[in-house]
């Protein structure tokens, strides 16, 4: 309990870091929100006072001390106001992400879990029959593909399968002219093949992490006594192999869970962007082409929490699965 | 974005004493030629060399290459692929083929920069934190772990929209060279700190310190040394992240857009639609240019774990039935 007690406190620091970060990062650079809006909307007459009022109202008035500043950002943020948007004026920038957020989760959710079971699967496979055609073969392959940018390999998938031969839809998360959101059959499988092709991006664009991981684990593990007793007792090779070795060599991947869940959260926003799909990534995108602090700020908190619980959800995982650690917090 | 294969080393505390260390690298140093016979042994190394040197090599001889300047506009746009412009040309009318060879400049400038940056830091918090231990470790390790569990790219994606946003002067390499040094550095310092925890209680470690070395002349030239393989592969992984996420930032419009890149290519064939219209030759050479390019980084990298971590290696003959005779053998 108290180790869990200590990660909960870590992520709670990080959390705390990412906020303020968030708080820091625009006071830092030349230039204020008040400018930069002025600028996007061409306007210089403006009066010192009215200049003074959009200062207070982004929260950056100089005359207001800095730590009033950052308790007054913090007693918003506890209060779930992140700000009104700037580009899709007058929308609260938590309503915006509220519509987002299901939609990247969904999407990473789904192609995390299929490229860490097609991944883990196939790094266990080649691991057992190391040396083999297979083995020389798959990992250069998938190297080549986790080093294409996400964001070609939607834009490759879009040309083929999309323009070119027409089986799937390339843009947006359902077909917005015809359906509307809801439990409906129509809408889910409408979301489903809205997703078909994100999904495939986002799984070979992770995939060798996941196979890689799993096969040098493997490989250690199967110069273990306890593989060769299983083999000498003449335990059947399938057993051997899946309740033996590979039980032992999933752990490594599991702990490189947290690593490979920011690439591919990464990668889900370039993705998203491509395929405009209404996930956060795509909410960033709109923030940054509509140069909207608020919004930008707000994904970013957004896609930061969310990595944080993940990650953390996946140490409670590990601290169950792993009975030395188990062990260690008694 | 190849970080994962160093994930193995990353999560057994008690390292191999092996791993990192690698002979071989020092073996090598004796013999003339012998660093040249190592890196020619090992297929991956050399064929991830061999790429990385092809596209250094074209970037340097760009002007050599093209007769055209990739920013002039030369002739109508978007033109497809002929003899006298290999690649077509841009919307614009710039030769695609110029776009490209120029284009590798600024990838691999901003790529090594951001990598030679993040090294250093690497380096710097890894050594730093594992060394002197206590408070000092339980601060910075705090630190190393909040920049690792919090997303790169979103973060570098923020804080480029924000100096963009400032002063739009500030879309240019050097700032996106920065940002991504920032956003690189944690997963390496966390892989380094790793390794000098496990060597700091090596006996080498304590007979200098036992002669009265400065801590300085302790980290400098007993412990770096000793993992120079790693901070090499810390160094190559940092370099694929840095190049991926350049060119990523530049399609997001975060770059100069006015200036041929990789990425700025991308940025255009995207807002010119230069897919749905099937102008496949404004997006197919940059993104393989991209892709080949990190993957032959990517080989070194493996390469370098194989030599520095023997269990790797693939021995021929192999005799899987056999696995306690092999590892023996590996051992011997």
């Amino acid at each position: 309990m108290r180790y869990l007690l200590r990660r909960a406190g870590f992520y709670l620091v990080a959390l705390w870091a990412a906020v303020t970060f968030n708080f820091i990062l625009p006071r830092l650079m030349p230039g204020n929100p008040a400018l930069a809006y002025l600028a996007k909307i061409h306007s210089q007459n403006v009066t010192t006072a009215q200049y003074n009022a959009m200062l207070t109202e982004f929260g950056v008035n100089p005359n207001v001390s800095i730590f009033k500043q950052y308790f007054d950002y913090m007693g918003a943020l506890l209060h779930g106001q992140l700000g009104i948007s700037v580009s899709q004026f007058p929308s609260q920038v938590s309503t915006i992400l509220a519509q987002s957020l299901p939609w990247t989760i969904g999407l990473v959710g789904v192609s995390v879990i299929i490229s860490f079971l097609i991944g883990t699967l196939v790094g266990m496979l080649i691991a057992w029959r190391r040396g083999s055609f297979f083995d020389t073969a798959v990992p250069p392959v998938l190297t080549f593909f986790s080093a294409v940018p996400y964001f070609w390999m939607a834009l490759a998938l879009i040309y083929v399968f999309g323009v070119g031969l027409n089986w799937f839809p390339t843009d947006s998360g359902y077909d917005v002219f015809n359906v509307t959101p809801g439990w409906s059959a129509d809408f889910i499988s409408s979301v489903a093949q809205h997703a078909i092709l994100p999904v495939v991006t986002l799984v070979l664009g992770s995939l060798a992490g996941w196979v890689l991981t799993m096969r040098n684990t493997m490989i250690t593990t199967l110069s273990e006594d306890y593989v060769l007793m299983a083999q000498a007792k003449g335990l059947p090779e399938r057993r051997v192999m899946f309740n033996y070795a590979a039980r032992n060599a999933i752990l490594p991947s599991i702990t490189s869970f947290s690593i490979s869940l920011g690439l591919v959260v990464s990668g889900s926003l370039l993705t998203e962007i491509v395929f405009n799909y209404p996930g956060i990534g795509f909410a960033l995108y709109n923030g940054v082409q509509g140069d909207d602090y608020p919004l930008v700020e707000g994904c970013f908190l957004m896609i930061a929490l969310a990595v944080l619980a993940a990650n953390f959800l996946s140490e409670l995982v590990y601290t169950f699965l792993d009975p030395r650690v188990r062990q260690g917090r008694n | 974005m190849q970080q994962l294969q160093g994930a193995a080393n990353l999560t057994e505390p008690t390292l191999d004493p092996n791993i990192g260390t690698s002979n071989i690298f020092f073996k090598a140093k004796g013999r003339a030629g012998g660093l040249l016979r190592v890196i020619s042994s090992n297929p991956k190394i050399s064929t991830g060399l061999g790429i990385v040197a092809f596209f250094v090599l074209v970037a340097i001889a760009a002007p050599l290459l093209t007769p055209y300047d990739p920013n002039a506009i030369i002739v109508r746009g978007s033109l497809p692929p002929s003899s006298a412009h290999i690649f077509g040309t841009t919307g614009l009318g710039q030769d695609m083929f110029a776009q490209i060879v120029y284009g590798a400049r600024v990838s691999l400038v901003i790529g090594f920069f951001a990598a030679i940056g993040s090294t250093v830091l690497q380096v710097f918090f890894g050594l730093t934190s594992a060394f002197f231990g206590g408070l000092v470790d339980d601060i910075l390790s705090v630190v190393i772990n909040v920049f690792l569990v919090l997303p790169g790219l979103p973060l570098a994606i923020v804080l480029a929209a924000l100096a963009s946003n400032a002063d739009s002067a500030n879309k240019n390499e050097f700032v996106i060279a920065l940002v991504l040094l920032f956003t690189s550095w944690s997963y390496g310092a966390r892989v380094l700190r790793a390794q000098t925890l496990s060597l700091k209680e090596r006996e080498f470690v304590a007979a200098a310190r036992a002669t009265g070395e400065t801590s300085l002349r302790l980290i400098f030239t007993e412990i770096l040394p000793n993992e120079i393989a790693l901070v090499a592969s810390t160094f190559i992984g940092t370099f694929v992240y840095a190049v991926g996420a350049e060119v990523a930032l530049e399609f997001l419009g975060l770059g100069d857009t006015s200036k041929a890149s990789w990425g700025v290519i991308l940025y255009w064939a995207q807002n010119n639609t230069a897919l749905i219209t099937g102008k496949w030759w404004q997006f197919v050479p940059a993104g393989l240019c991209v892709a080949i390019l990190c993957a032959g980084l990517a080989f070194i990298n493996f390469g370098i774990d194989e030599l520095a971590n023997p269990r790797l290696r693939v021995e021929r003959p192999r005799r899987r039935r056999y696995l306690p005779a092999k590892k023996k053998a590996v051992e011997a």
